[in-house]
């Protein structure tokens, strides 16, 4: 996606023309016929979220009584009984590790390799950017058996080595595809100047290109974040023991072990939800910024 | 996103960016052929200077990206030729044995078919709808900005957590059908997730919900992408809204759509997470919701024959790749100069 997107924002980067931003550039006023589709929408998108979190209020003889009410009266009994086993926040604290280390080598590796890749000119530069770029054909489901043996013959299992290593392997080819037409465009008069002023390409990378590709980075950075946060098959494969669960096994865990505690489940997965809603709601503009915006330099 | 767009960009990338390249060398735009960049001040010395600095800075990605990406997928490659049980190297050599078993199982079958359903109709479905909602919200409309965060809320929740408060939702004895009694519409309930004929519209509905936001989302970056003149301009030649909407700025979201389309199409033919959680490896089969991916962790690690189920991640593979070459060769190939690399100056 960002492929299409990042090229754009590039080519704004390099002064062809000055973005106005999202806000200005919707052309048309709505109607109240706008409003009412667009607010359906919304609707639509957030009724299964809000019953999940809602239905956490309830008790499971609400529920049995009457599948699709409200809370009467309204019960935290299940929010705080989740919130109180530590097995929660174990594996809360194993999705926020995994997560973060996952970004952190998606983010340092990434930018390393893509300066590399856009900025010196060298034998064997197109094959190793089309080799990165063949990893977007092999997604985890194709590697994910010999992964599998792979990890377990490494003595990985149920480590957060064996989890973050691959994730930010397999985030890489999407991380070069979107931070290499950022390092390209930045323009070559302020690698001049940083050279005239006696950087080295390295203390060009560290003092001008990673400033100036920030808006790229934090894209990739969400992007992987995200991606690791709700990763599933890779941690079903990796994973066997509950304390080293990530949120999205437990919850699973959860759900099949008090399946007949409806509410209990229903509280758990919503208070998992959380992290990824708050973290997506700080980054949302830099997200849009990032797919669509512009660097400013 | 395909090798295909990689190699394009690529192909164009020794004319495009060797001059930028070569600026150290102040050389200016030579031949556009990649040559090393020497830097004449450090002399012969230099070159090794840069083969160091290129094998730090690329090394470390390049052992992750090799060790953890292409040595497995080069060993599902390998172990599909083999019948073996995860333990030792494996020895008993089978030939195509596993891909003509796999090509015969009713059941695999029954998967393939499961992802074509979704492949066509996540787009007929997806694809409308998101284009309908992302002009709508390039509109000025108030709370424009909150509603396009909420709309990317369910991209952004797990699929853990859609797949376990939809089976809540909808079970028998759910709030769906719970909700459709009390309309008055209970002939419309069923059994939405074990019922074979209704299962798999169900996960459609599911997926579209899900990955919808999505669509959005790069639609409406694609529409900050044409200038407002266009618009203007249609609108003085006297063009209504629909119109130009038809006109002029379907066109240009061309490439967007395209990729999207190209994205959702890959999407549709790995699916695994949604339904292995919603229905488990087992009553996939019976529900008439399995894929490819799900019959592949069933039948493989699960069952202990991982030189099958890696045979089936080849052959996965292999339709992923037959579909996106064909895909680049038929749609994508008329974008490569606009969308992929226009914006590179």
């Amino acid at each position: 996606m960002a492929t299409v997107t990042a090229a754009p924002s590039a080519a704004r980067a390099s002064g062809t023309r000055t973005p106005k931003g999202p806000r200005g550039s919707g052309t048309g006023k709505g109607g109240p016929l706008t409003y009412v589709v667009a607010y359906l929408f919304v609707g639509l998108c957030l009724a299964p979220i809000a019953y999940i979190v809602v239905g956490g209020f309830r008790t499971n003889a609400q529920i049995t009584a009457d599948p699709s009410g409200l809370p009467d009266p309204w019960q935290v009994a299940n929010y705080v009984e989740v919130l109180g086993s530590s097995l929660f926040w174990q594996q809360l604290g194993n999705s926020v590790v995994a997560a973060l280390l996952t970004t952190l080598g998606v983010v340092v590796l990434g930018l390393m390799a893509s300066f590399v890749l856009a900025r010196y000119a060298f034998f064997g530069r197109a094959a190793m950017y089309s080799l990165f770029a063949a990893g977007l054909m092999f997604p985890m489901t194709v590697a994910i058996t010999p992964l599998y043996i792979m990890i377990r013959s490494l003595g990985l299992m149920n480590s957060v080595g064996g989890l973050v290593l691959p994730q930010i392997a397999f985030a890489l080819p999407t991380t070069v595809i979107i931070l290499v037409p950022f390092l390209r465009a930045i323009p070559r008069e302020i690698e001049e100047a940083a050279s005239i002023d006696g950087a080295s390409r390295l203390g060009f990378f560290f003092r001008m290109v990673v400033p100036l590709s920030l808006p790229g980075v934090v894209t990739v950075g969400i992007l992987a974040f995200v991606a690791s946060w709700n990763s599933y098959m890779l941690p079903l494969f990796i994973l066997n023991d509950e304390t080293s669960y990530t949120l999205p096994l437990g919850v699973q865990a959860f759900a099949s072990q008090y399946s007949v505690d409806t509410a209990r489940v229903l509280a758990f997965t919503s208070l998992s939800m959380i992290p990824a809603l708050v973290f997506f709601s700080l980054f949302e503009r830099r997200i849009v910024g990032g797919l669509t915006g512009a660097v400013k330099g | 996103m395909s090798v295909s767009q990689g190699m394009s960009q690529d192909a164009a990338s020794p004319s495009t960016t060797t001059p930028e390249d070569r600026a150290g060398s102040g050389g200016g735009a030579g031949a556009p052929t990649p040559v090393p960049a020497e830097r004449p001040r450090r002399g012969g010395h230099g070159r090794w200077a840069q083969r160091a600095e290129i094998a730090v800075l690329a090394g470390p990605a390049l052992v992750v990206f090799v060790t953890f990406v292409i040595v497995p997928v080069l060993m599902a490659a390998y172990y599909g030729f083999f019948k073996w049980k995860g333990f030792g190297p494996p020895t008993e050599f089978v030939g195509f044995e596993n891909y003509l078993i796999i090509f015969r199982d009713a059941e695999f079958l029954a998967a393939l078919q499961h992802n074509a359903f979704l492949v066509v109709m996540s787009l007929v479905v997806q694809g409308p709808v998101a284009v309908g909602v992302a002009l709508l919200l390039n509109r000025r409309i108030r709370g424009r900005s909150v509603i396009r965060v909420l709309v990317f809320v369910p991209y952004v929740v797990s699929e853990v957590i859609v797949g376990t408060g939809f089976s809540l939702m909808l079970a028998t004895n759910g709030a769906v059908n719970d909700l459709l009694e009390k309309m008055g519409l209970s002939f419309l309930a069923v059994d939405w997730l074990a019922d074979p004929d209704v299962a798999i519209w169900t996960l459609l509905l599911i997926i579209s919900w899900k990955y919808i936001g999505f669509a959005v989302i790069l639609f409406l970056a694609g529409l900050q992408g044409i200038p407002e003149e266009l618009g203007e301009a249609a609108a003085i030649d006297g063009a209504t809204y629909w119109k130009t909407q038809r006109y002029v700025t379907l066109p240009l979201l061309g490439p967007t759509l395209r990729i999207w389309a190209f994205l959702s199409i890959i999407g549709s033919l790995q699916l695994f997470d949604l339904v292995y959680i919603i229905w488990g490896q087992y009553v996939a089969a019976t529900a008439g919701t399995s894929t490819m991916a799900t019959y592949m962790v069933a039948n493989g690690r699960n069952s202990g024959n991982f030189g099958y189920g890696s045979a089936v991640a080849v052959v996965l593979f292999l339709v992923s790749l037959a579909v996106a070459l064909v895909y680049q060769r038929f749609v994508l190939r008329r974008d490569t100069e606009g969308a992929l690399t226009g914006g590179k100056k």
